[in-house]
């Protein structure tokens, strides 16, 4: 018998004594999915969470990105910039006319390249505001998993529209991604750890800093 | 076993530790231990309650997990099948593995096939649980831990003793002398005049690992959920070496054990909500990593899962113990146990410590070793663990049912002196007379005790019970008398 049957048989021998075939009458779920949590300022209550993190957070409106960006990267003090496929071209010349040594990913960066490189400017998924998360698609704009794990800091610039409450109403906006499956990146600040003594530290194997430009 | 160098630090081993009751009493004489433990579970307690009293539905979030994981469990081949189904078609390799020699196997070949001679991990504590690093070792390939807390065990030559911070015994100083030490003999030494600070010390294990990350070929993981609809892959994370595992390398095999899958994607909702908040006290870990298959030119190109039974459908065979397998490793009811405050981890004799441990090794590995007899009686039965259990594990129910099984499992060999005095406890409280015989005995001893409470006593079976407890002395008047010196001339 292969492995699979016998786990598979172990498994009908364990459930015997259930009779109702159909799970879901089997098993009800008393839940409500895809709720907003009903939270009055969902944008504010974002930014708190996102800032109780340590990260950045910088509010602009439509015009002011590539200023809000640079200024980002100012502040991190990041001179080399990876640009995923899909960026505005708008950002990327104002990021080249600011000075910044711009890295595309065409062709495609080996590992030790994007490591060598200081940071990385992203659009987003999906923001939900009770837990501070950032969901990224890895779509337009966004970049393969790699270009926002080696570079030392990310920019990620997401729309106010973008913003939900909680993350049940984050999960259905992320279906579609999933459901074509395009890998998903959730990032609740930069990298910690508290495995020394449960006392957190900021900063470990991930961007070490994440920035967000909240644009609205 | 040949005698060629090991790649990789030698570990302890689970091997030689006594049972519960005697390794608890050794726990306990280790001061630096009790000390590091209760400053990391008391910090975790209070950052939980917080994020807990955060959430208006917390309770009806438990109820809903705990319906999902039960029709889960319920329903486990339905859900399996579908599973593999949906792996199978985003690109995945499915493996099925019956036991823990099974799984490392098919590790090993994988990574024979592919031509690698080491792997890095994410932390897991499946990987664990079939001491997958000293097979790969054993077979020349080294398996490097990137988690912090599983890397500060690895170069301690130490044992895991929590589920999430498997370092929790160790204090910023024991760890700051491991990395000192150990690190140049296995890659990147520490830096020079490394402090005991925590950031520090983060930095020189972000150092010394980013050479391994960005050399590998080859990673193997657990996985915390498989969603058996699409056959998406979720693994929660914080220091990002999780990210690092699953992006970098060609080839990545994630080993599951068949208990973790959800129905579909919209049960995440519930699990990402109760996960964060229930280990680390956090609103949301800082990464979460969703894939499902292969996506071309990002990530892993060769994608394996396995999955795992090594004894959970023992655990599911039993209806009154199957709850167990609800668990989703957060940790919370180590945190809030006072054994496991006090004797910590190692005292269990498994990578799985603590009241989930007391339950899940019992049932995973059967009543024949003597620690799995222990376990289920590790216990104070106080209820905590039920409190906090994100998917409301009945742990005192269990306990009390495993308790029922080891003595049916004593009994069945042989009469024990326990059942002998069950059976003459059974006729004192039969008749009032028999008691009042008795009682006569119980009232002169009380007389003989005084004010004075019972300690240990070298009578033969009581002797054992009161090596860890003691009782108030027997009283000097049974209920009956008093009863008849109070309403004499009464009512009646």
């Amino acid at each position: 018998m292969s492995a699979r049957e016998e786990v598979l048989r172990r498994i009908r021998a364990a459930t015997r004594d259930v009779t109702e075939k159909d799970p879901a009458v089997d098993v009800p779920v008393e839940w409500e999915y895809g709720r907003p949590l009903g939270t009055v300022d969902v944008i504010a209550d974002f930014v708190e969470k996102v800032e109780d993190y340590k990260a950045a957070v910088r509010r602009c409106g439509d015009g002011e990105i590539a200023a809000t960006v640079i200024e980002a990267l100012r502040a991190l003090d990041a001179h080399s910039v990876v640009i995923p496929a899909g960026l505005p071209d708008n950002w990327i010349d104002a990021l080249r006319d600011a000075g910044f040594e711009l890295h595309s990913d065409e062709p495609v960066l080996s590992h030790a390249q994007l490591n060598g490189i200081d940071a990385v400017v992203t659009t987003a998924a999906v923001g939900m505001a009770d837990s501070g998360t950032i969901a990224l698609d890895h779509g337009i704009g966004q970049g393969r998993r790699a270009l926002t794990l080696l570079p030392d800091r990310h920019i990620c610039v997401i729309r106010e529209d973008q913003v939900v409450s909680d993350v049940p109403e984050g999960v259905v906006r992320l279906t579609p991604a999933l459901t074509q499956r395009r890998p998903v990146t959730w990032l609740s600040g930069g990298s910690a750890t508290s495995d020394i003594e449960l006392s957190r530290v900021e900063g470990v194997h991930g961007p070490r800093h994440l920035s967000v430009v909240l644009v609205g | 076993m040949t005698t060629t160098a090991r790649r990789t630090p030698e570990p302890g081993t689970w091997l030689g530790i006594p049972v519960f009751p005697k390794a608890a009493k050794q726990s306990l004489q280790n001061a630096e231990q009790r000390k590091n433990l209760a400053h990391a579970t008391g910090t975790i307690r209070d950052k939980r309650i917080v994020r807990a009293s955060e959430v208006p539905e917390w309770e009806e979030l438990r109820t809903a997990a705990a319906q999902i994981k039960d029709r889960v469990g319920r329903h486990l081949d339905q859900y399996l099948l579908q599973a593999e189904a949906a792996m199978t078609a985003a690109g995945v390799t499915v493996h099925w593995a019956r036991d823990a020699a099974d799984a490392n196997k098919i590790v090993a070949d994988i990574a024979k096939a592919k031509g690698v001679d080491e792997v890095v991990k994410i932390k897991s504590m499946v990987t664990q649980e079939i001491d997958l690093n000293e097979h790969l070792e054993a077979e020349g390939i080294a398996a490097w831990e990137t988690d912090l807390a599983e890397l500060i065990v690895q170069l301690g030559h130490d044992l895991p003793s929590h589920i999430l911070v498997p370092a929790i015994h160790r204090n910023r100083s024991e760890v700051r002398e491991i990395f000192v030490k150990e690190m140049g003999q296995y890659g990147r030494p520490a830096p020079d005049g490394v402090s005991d600070n925590p950031p520090e010390l983060a930095e020189a294990a972000r150092l010394h690992l980013r050479e391994k990350f960005l050399r590998a070929k080859m990673a193997v993981s657990g996985g915390n959920f498989i969603v058996a609809d699409t056959g998406t892959l979720v693994i929660v994370e914080s220091e990002g070496n999780g990210r690092m595992c699953l992006t970098l390398p060609e080839t990545l095999v994630s080993v599951v054990g068949i208990e973790k899958v959800l129905p579909t994607l919209a049960d995440l909702e519930v699990f990402l909500k109760l996960l964060p908040r229930s280990s680390t006290g956090e609103r949301m870990n800082p990464y979460t990593s969703l894939w499902t298959g292969v996506t071309p030119c990002d990530g892993p190109q060769d994608l394996h899962v396995i999955l795992l039974d090594n004894g959970r459908s023992n655990v599911l065979a039993d209806p009154e113990g199957r709850a167990a397998l609800r668990c989703i490793r957060c940790s919370a009811c180590l945190n809030i146990c006072p054994i496991y405050e006090r004797v910590g981890g190692h005292a269990y004799g498994s990578p799985y410590p603590g009241p989930i441990g007391a339950i899940l090794g019992p049932q995973l590995r059967g009543l024949e070793g003597a620690n799995e007899r222990a376990l289920p009686f590790a216990s104070s039965l106080c209820g905590a663990c039920n409190d906090v259990c994100p998917v409301k594990i009945p742990f005192t129910d269990i306990l009390v049912h495993l308790r029922h099984k080891v003595v049916e499992h004593k009994t069945a060999k042989h009469p024990t002196g326990e059942q002998a005095l069950m059976k003459g406890a059974g006729w004192v409280m039969a008749d009032g007379k028999h008691l009042a015989t008795v009682q006569k005995g119980s009232r002169l001893a009380g007389k003989m005790f005084g004010d004075k409470w019972i300690g240990p006593l070298p009578v033969p079976l009581a002797g054992r019970w009161l090596q860890a407890r003691d009782v108030e002395p027997p009283p000097t008047q049974t209920f009956r008398q008093w009863w008849k010196k109070e309403h004499e001339g009464g009512a009646k």
